[in-house]
């Protein structure tokens, strides 16, 4: 293989590095109008009146519209697969405002400035209702978030909105209870994580127009393009038929850009007016009104026999979804089917879930996706079980973990054909030197230096239900171009599925010109979310080059006159062995382009009916100053098993990145609410994500499995990796302390107010 | 108000509105690398050099410009192009989004900092924000970067 597992350049790299205008704000028609919202400065709200008459006076302004301009078809901006399992709960501009910053009025401008003065100018009276912003509550509160009638959930996720449930799910295995009362240990405990936001340097941002055609199209950042293109249909009444979506660059997406978040409101205006519009969330605005994480309150009992051998985990979760249900329903499942499965020899397990709606921001998708939340709860329980065993935590994880081989009974049955979790563990204390760092020393000016573990997993995809698809063309003169559904948002996936198919057509990488997304012309893709790009999109990629080759084949047998059997293809020519006959490629190109009834052309879709979890092991070590509590990255190690690596450094950075952002979700990252509902540190002045001062070294080794059903043997990389930190950092902590937290983040404040609580 | 202002090389004289800023300033003279990531001066992305001097745009007003000289990546594409590599060798780029006003830091900091140490090279970086990477690969292709450079010398 001359490009799989290899550290190939991005092929979009140089562009980005010399600042090419290639993501949605520098591709903005000049003519656009300026599209600004009216958001709600309250969390429950009824708009009584609106009037906006004054405001259309500005000049400049071309349209405003307020919830009796929009259509009344309730809809979910959740980028999944239809039927969605997230409620259609949504309305472009409602009546019923729901969350501080929910859309009063669309104002459209020729300016920025008018768009902006006209916003002040719209009269709007409220009925303002009491909100109901404590999750923990919300389940038959008598304040309902969803009173309408026309609510819809398509799929049967146990959802009711008079009780304020997005969804709920009960999963058991064994006897719990019984298990429980024969373990000679058991910790119960329980935890919170909080809201966080992705964070993506690029705002939600789209824009819109009339082609030639006179159909919508929607050029946006977005991880779902035809996921979107069903949404917009959905939202605007129009069919499909009348809407292309285009896909850009992307400036990160983390999950955030697999909910419809932007593209609603300049496509109503374009519908309403014919003329192109253009939205850029502030940062602001991407922060209140974006698609956080899940806010999350889990409850964990887990037991052992003496020698630690864990029994029985317990999981009891309850979700935030905010005022809408995008990803509600689904982020659940993974909190319980992710982290129970990391522990092989349990006698029984049980995982119960309740997904409710209150006043604060809708959540949505956030890398991890509700995995990160459940593996944190599951490890730390596990590493207080550890501590009250007086076991070394990497121990009773070695003795614990799930192997290579098993039937996983909490993760849908799926086989476990690829587990290299134990070399991970091995490798990772090696690079750590856990064993002579365990737990902490203390160090001259009083600070603590400790060390924190952690095990985690994730899927590849979601089992039979993504669908990834390509088109793999052979042009004249014998180069080719990759039509990709998939999304590139940054990750890579434009390169590495470019590198698949190049080993697979034994060419040069410059031999492939790559093309995503266009829902006009790219082939069906559900998008890239769920870790599914490099496993499912990987393996069409591998199925349309066979094909491909399979149509090489014939064409240059026919060129030479030999029968197919008789041929071979080396990715230049196609020759009979032993003998001086053959047609190159090029030939082969230029032939299929002259008198042909077939062009040589091959597109396959895969979608697979597993979903086989990478694995790692993360380990932490801390500097821990005890008389302010504040916690310094020092050093963090991952020994990943992502399967065969598709590209050493994209695979490198993507672990070094999702790292960093658990490290912020653990010690920094938290959605704040005022007591009337709005979101207090809404910039990046207040909501601080890591710089890279905060962030210590990482280091990264791969420690591969090889995964039969993926492509060349691999499984995903991109959202296991945030799943460490949280629980790593906080056994650190302890380590260090002999603190237990439950609450994200922990901050200085807590840790030094909890020493001199220890010490009376 | 009226300012005359030499972007990459190149002189303009405009009617500006005296709230204009210089980001928007740039970006409408088509020096669309420059990016806006917050509203607050936190990220970084918006980094552009005034009379050679790193600076937010976001948070200068392009009247502040009169009678300046701006660089933006636009023109500095050989520089940008020659450390880009080495990011790109990284895969430190990853979206993309962050790394003008980062490249534009760095070039900045090759200038003012003789042999930095890590810390020195985290600490005049640390306003660049990134989201992507966690920046490990940023630190790589910089100090190699600055290696390559020292060796040439």
């Amino acid at each position: 293989m001359a490009y799989v597992n290899t550290r190939v350049r991005k092929k979009d790299a140089m562009a980005l590095v010399t600042g090419k205008p290639v993501y949605t704000g520098d591709l903005v028609p000049q003519n656009a109008l300026v599209v600004k919202l009216l958001r709600s400065p309250h969390a429950n709200a009824l708009v009584q009146e609106i009037d906006t008459s004054l405001a259309q006076k500005v000049p400049g302004v071309c349209c405003i519209l307020t919830y009796q301009d929009a259509p009344q078809s309730r809809f979910t901006t959740a980028g999944q697969t239809y039927p969605e399992p997230s409620p259609y709960d949504r309305l472009i501009l409602d009546r019923h405002l729901r969350c501080v910053g929910d859309p009063v009025a669309i104002v459209a401008a020729e300016t920025q400035a008018a768009a902006q003065k006209a916003l002040k100018l719209v009269k709007v009276k409220y009925q303002v209702l009491e909100p109901l912003l404590d999750f923990t509550k919300a389940k038959d509160h008598p304040i309902l978030v969803h009173p309408e009638e026309n609510f819809r959930s398509l799929c049967d996720v146990g959802t009711d909105p008079k009780r304020n449930l997005c969804s709920t799910e009960l999963f058991e295995m064994g006897d719990v209870e019984e298990a429980l009362s024969h373990c000679d240990v058991t910790v119960e405990r329980t935890f919170h994580t909080k809201a966080n936001n992705q964070a993506m340097m690029e705002t939600f941002r789209t824009f819109t127009y009339l082609d030639e055609y006179g159909r919508l199209t929607v050029v946006s950042s977005t991880q779902v393009p035809f996921h979107c293109r069903r949404i917009l249909s959905n939202a605007l009444e129009i069919p499909k038929s009348q809407i292309r979506v285009i896909k850009p660059r992307i400036g990160g997406g983390f999950g955030a850009k697999q909910s419809v978040v932007s593209e609603i409101f300049p496509a109503l205006v374009t519908m309403k007016t014919g003329r192109a519009a253009y939205i850029a969330y502030t940062r602001q605005e991407s922060m209140t009104n974006g698609s956080p994480r899940h806010e999350m309150q889990m409850t964990v009992r887990v037991g052992a026999d003496r020698d630690g051998n864990i029994q029985v985990i317990d999981l009891y979760a309850l979700s935030n979804a905010g005022a809408y249900g995008d990803h509600g329903p689904t982020t659940i499942g993974l909190v319980g089917h992710k982290a129970l499965s990391l522990y092989g020899k349990l006698q029984a397990a049980r995982f119960n879930s309740e997904v409710v709606y209150t006043n604060t921001m809708g959540a949505g998708a956030y890398r991890g996706y509700g995995a990160t939340q459940g593996i944190f709860a599951v490890e730390a329980a596990v590493n207080e079980l550890a501590a009250k065993l007086g076991m070394d935590p990497c121990a009773i994880r070695e003795r614990n973990m799930v192997c290579q081989g098993q039937t996983m009974p909490t993760y849908y049955g799926e086989p476990n054909n690829s587990c290299a979790l134990d070399r991970c563990m091995a490798r990772a204390k090696e690079m750590m030197d856990w064993e002579h760092k365990y737990p902490r020393r203390v160090l001259e000016n009083g600070h603590i230096r400790s060390v924190g573990v952690a095990m985690a997993m994730q899927g590849s995809g979601i089992s039979g239900v993504d669908i990834g698809s390509v088109e793999i063309r052979l042009n004249d003169d014998g180069f080719y171009t990759l039509l990709l559904g998939c999304t590139d948002m940054g990750t890579g996936c434009d390169t590495i599925l470019a590198q698949m198919a190049a080993d697979c057509l034994d060419c040069d990488l410059d031999q492939i010109a790559v093309r995503g997304v266009d829902t006009d012309q790219s082939p069906y893709d559900t998008g890239s979310y769920a870790s599914s790009t490099t496993y499912v999109t990987g393996m069409a990629v591998v199925k349309a080059c066979e094909k491909l080759r399979e149509k090489i084949l014939e064409t240059g047998a026919t060129l030479l006159n030999l029968p197919k059997e008789a041929v071979e293809f080396d990715g230049k020519r196609v020759f009979q062995p032993g003998i001086d006959r053959q047609v190159s490629l090029s030939e082969i190109g230029y032939a299929s382009y002259e008198g042909h009834s077939r062009c040589l052309s091959a597109s396959e879709s895969h979608s697979s009916p597993v979903s086989p979890p990478p694995f790692m092991v993360g380990m932490a070590e801390i500097d821990l100053d005890p008389d302010t509590g504040k916690v310094q990255m020092v050093d963090y190690v991952a020994a990943v098993d992502c399967g065969t690596v598709i590209n050493q450094n994209l695979a490198r950075v993507q672990t070094e990145g999702g790292i960093v952002q658990g490290i912020g979700m653990c010690l920094f990252e938290d959605i704040q609410y005022s007591p009337q509902g709005r979101m207090c540190n809404d910039s990046f002045l207040q909501y601080k994500i890591p710089s890279r001062m905060d962030v210590g070294k990482i280091r990264v080794a791969f420690e591969s499995s090889y995964e039969p059903t993926g492509p060349f043997g691999a499984k995903s990389i991109g959202e296991l990796v945030i799943n460490t930190p949280c629980p790593a950092i906080l056994n650190a902590i302890y380590n260090a302390t002999g603190l237990f937290f439950d609450t994200l983040p922990v901050r200085p404040q807590d840790i030094a107010l909890g020493l001199l609580e220890k010490q009376g | 108000m009226k300012i005359t202002v030499t972007v990459n090389g190149r002189r303009y004289t405009d009617e500006v509105a005296p709230d204009l800023m210089l980001l928007d300033y740039l970006r409408g003279k088509g020096c669309l690398s420059v990016k806006r990531g917050c509203e607050t001066s936190n990220c970084g992305l918006c980094t552009v050099h005034l009379d050679g001097k790193p600076i937010l745009s976001c948070s200068v007003l392009a009247v502040r410009a009169d009678g300046h000289v701006v660089t933006t990546l636009e023109g500095l594409q050989q520089e940008a192009a020659e450390f880009g590599a080495f990011l790109a060798d990284e895969g430190g780029e990853q979206c993309g989004f962050c790394s003008p006003g980062f490249v534009m830091n760095v070039l900045a900091m090759e200038r003012e900092l003789q042999n930095p140490t890590e810390e020195e090279i985290l600490e005049y970086l640390a306003g660049n924000l990134c989201r992507c990477t966690g920046y490990q690969s940023q630190m790589r292709a910089i100090q190699q970067y600055l290696a390559r450079k020292k060796e040439v010398e």
